[in-house]
């Protein structure tokens, strides 16, 4: 190492040091981004309406747009998603008898809900899953023999399906987003 | 202190039929056991809340404010959790030797206190030898570190202890020869004589008393980390690495004592400092017909330079990452060694050639310093405009908690 290294170097600390407290300093300026989550929050604010859309707390399923592919079941990379599904000609296609998810097992991974054609299976952002028993963490999606969703070519056109379809599916186009979307940008500082 | 019992005694209020040690040891217990309960282990505690509160708010978060207003009795709360905790010993360890390790090094971060001047007048002892005894006891820290890292009968207890030694006895040759340019200049060991040779505004500090006494201060002070056990040079506890090093396998007070060591060493790192470089409590006004008017001015100014360098030390704690062992032994040999060495030799020229020292470099020095002061918040207001903050989303209240927005 020659001479003019040895001082460049020494310059090199003292600039960057100086440089990397100033980030550091600038950051005490700010306003604490914490939330006091639960007892000191302001009036009204619920922790979750201000998570992002793509929150990765509790499992949730919309049955009406479920197709019963499987195809969350085959990902689940621990086996807590059990779907039961027959097909029925008199009722015009698969019929599900149960598709519950054992919250206790789910790892909270979200690999369920990548595969989903229509995002049925989605997280939510709600996370206060504490319960007294182990039973009572897993969900039962379905209460009684549901007959799985078709998509249609020309879209959907019932009312009280489309909404839920289009969340679904704007819920599928945020993987997509380079960067990792991180959904709806007004609640995250 | 002695003239003080001296007066006492004259005065009648110490019963002068007893032999004056007796009034001297009594006094020196009183006083030492005050500094030591009634200073050094609050500031060793309350550095714990502040480290904690300033920590946060380098990470965008707020830091420990449930007890009491704002946090501020965090380290109470800690403490006694410590306290009443259970006294684990290994049974394989060396036990006696186990049980000692926190003694020692709490003894030689309290023992500098002796030295350390508060104010003008208020000092335990104004030993002749006082930087030196000051050198000297805190490497009592690096005797009870090993014998920790080796009673503790554990691999990473060990390698904490073996690394600190290496650290701190390499560190100590930095640090001392940083503190012979000053020495050199005043003639003199005592705290409170360094301090009397300064002067009160900032060219009459001994830190742009030349260019060599301002690298030696920079040295003194990055040694005095490493020294100190501190981050970046924390490597004899190395969370990562190490689990906690040398303080692995110990718990409840055992543990507490080696942390309140370290955090009050930030302190005495700090008054260390401020004594060398800094005019320690020396005030712009004589004061001579009140005392206690003096004493509490010159204490709290002597405290408000001390502290700062605290800050300064947990400031630096938040930005940069641990190094590594053959950067930290690098930085020590390579670098602040010859440096050292440099302003030693630098010093005894500049005093050969100008013995009365030169007051416009005294100006420059001060000056550069300012401008460089200037420069440095310049770029802290470029990294927050960078970061895309407004005057709305900053605080510079210290114990804000508002969130951004909601």
């Amino acid at each position: 190492m020659g001479m003019g290294a040895y001082f460049r170097n020494i310059k090199d600390a003292v600039v960057t040091i100086a440089d990397g407290m100033a980030v550091t300093l600038s950051h005490m300026v700010r306003k604490p981004t914490t939330i006091e989550y639960p007892d000191r929050l302001p009036d009204g604010v619920r922790v979750q309406d201000t998570l992002p859309f793509r929150y990765r707390g509790i499992l949730e399923v919309d049955l009406e747009i479920c197709t019963a592919c499987l195809a969350c079941e085959r990902a689940c990379p621990i086996d807590c998603i059990v779907i039961d599904a027959q097909k029925d000609k008199a009722a015009g296609g698969l019929v599900m008898t149960r598709f519950d998810i054992d919250m206790a097992k789910c790892m909270y991974c979200g690999l369920c809900s990548e595969p989903c054609p229509t995002g049925a299976i989605h997280h939510t952002p709600e996370f206060e899953g504490a319960d007294y028993s182990l039973e009572s963490l897993i969900r039962h999606y379905v209460k009684a023999p549901t007959v799985a969703y078709k998509p249609k070519k020309a879209g959907e056109d019932d009312p009280v399906i489309k909404p839920i379809l289009d969340r679904g599916m704007r819920y599928i186009a945020e993987f997509a987003v380079v960067g990792g979307g991180g959904g709806d940008d007004s609640t995250s500082d | 202190m002695q003239e003080f019992v001296d007066s006492l005694i004259a005065s009648g209020a110490a019963p002068a039929a007893m032999p004056a040690w007796v009034h001297y040891l009594t006094a020196m217990l009183v006083f030492g056991g005050v500094v030591v309960f009634g200073f050094v282990l609050p500031i060793a505690g309350i550095t714990t809340w502040v480290e904690r509160r300033v920590m946060g708010r380098m990470q965008s978060r707020i830091g420990p404010n449930r007890v009491g207003p704002a946090g501020f009795l965090q380290w109470l709360a800690d403490g006694l959790k410590n306290l009443l905790k259970e006294d684990i010993i290994p049974t394989a360890s060396d036990a006696g030797l186990f049980k000692l390790a926190p003694y020692v090094v709490i003894m030689g971060f309290v023992a500098t206190f002796a030295v350390l001047p508060f104010s003008g007048d208020l000092v335990i002892a104004d030993m002749n030898v006082g930087i030196l005894y000051v050198t000297s006891v805190t490497a009592l820290v690096v005797v009870g570190i090993l014998m920790a890292g080796w009673a503790s009968n554990n691999k990473w207890s060990l390698l904490g202890g073996i690394r600190s030694a290496a650290q701190i006895v390499s560190y100590e040759i930095p640090a001392g020869l940083s503190i012979f340019p000053i020495v050199a200049l005043t003639g003199t060991l005592s705290m409170q004589s360094i301090i009397a040779a300064q002067g009160p505004h900032p060219w009459q500090w001994f830190l742009f008393d030349n260019p060599f006494t301002l690298a030696a201060f920079l040295v003194f002070f990055v040694s005095a980390l490493a020294e100190g056990n501190r981050t970046p040079f924390d490597l004899p506890e190395a969370e990562s690495e190490l689990v906690a090093g040398f303080a692995t396998e110990y718990s409840g007070m055992r543990n507490l004592l080696f942390f309140m060591a370290e955090w009050g060493n930030l302190y005495v790192i700090g008054a260390i400092v401020t004594t060398l470089f800094l005019g320690g409590w020396q005030l712009p006004w004589a004061l001579d017909g009140q005392p206690v008017l003096r004493n509490a001015l010159q204490f709290g100014l002597f405290f408000t330079k001390a502290y700062f360098f605290v800050f300064l030390a947990i400031w630096l704690r938040w930005t940069l990452p641990r190094v590594r062992v053959d950067q930290m032994m690098t930085m020590c040999w390579k670098y602040l060694v010859p440096i050292a060495l440099v302003n030693v030799l630098g010093t005894a020229v500049w005093m050969l050639v100008f013995p009365h020292g030169v007051p416009v470099v005294r100006w420059v020095l001060t000056a550069a310093a300012g401008a460089g002061l200037i420069a440095f918040f310049w770029r802290v207001r470029y990294h927050v405009r960078a970061a895309g903050y407004g005057r709305s989303q900053l605080s510079f209240n210290p114990l804000a908690t508002t969130r951004v927005k909601w």
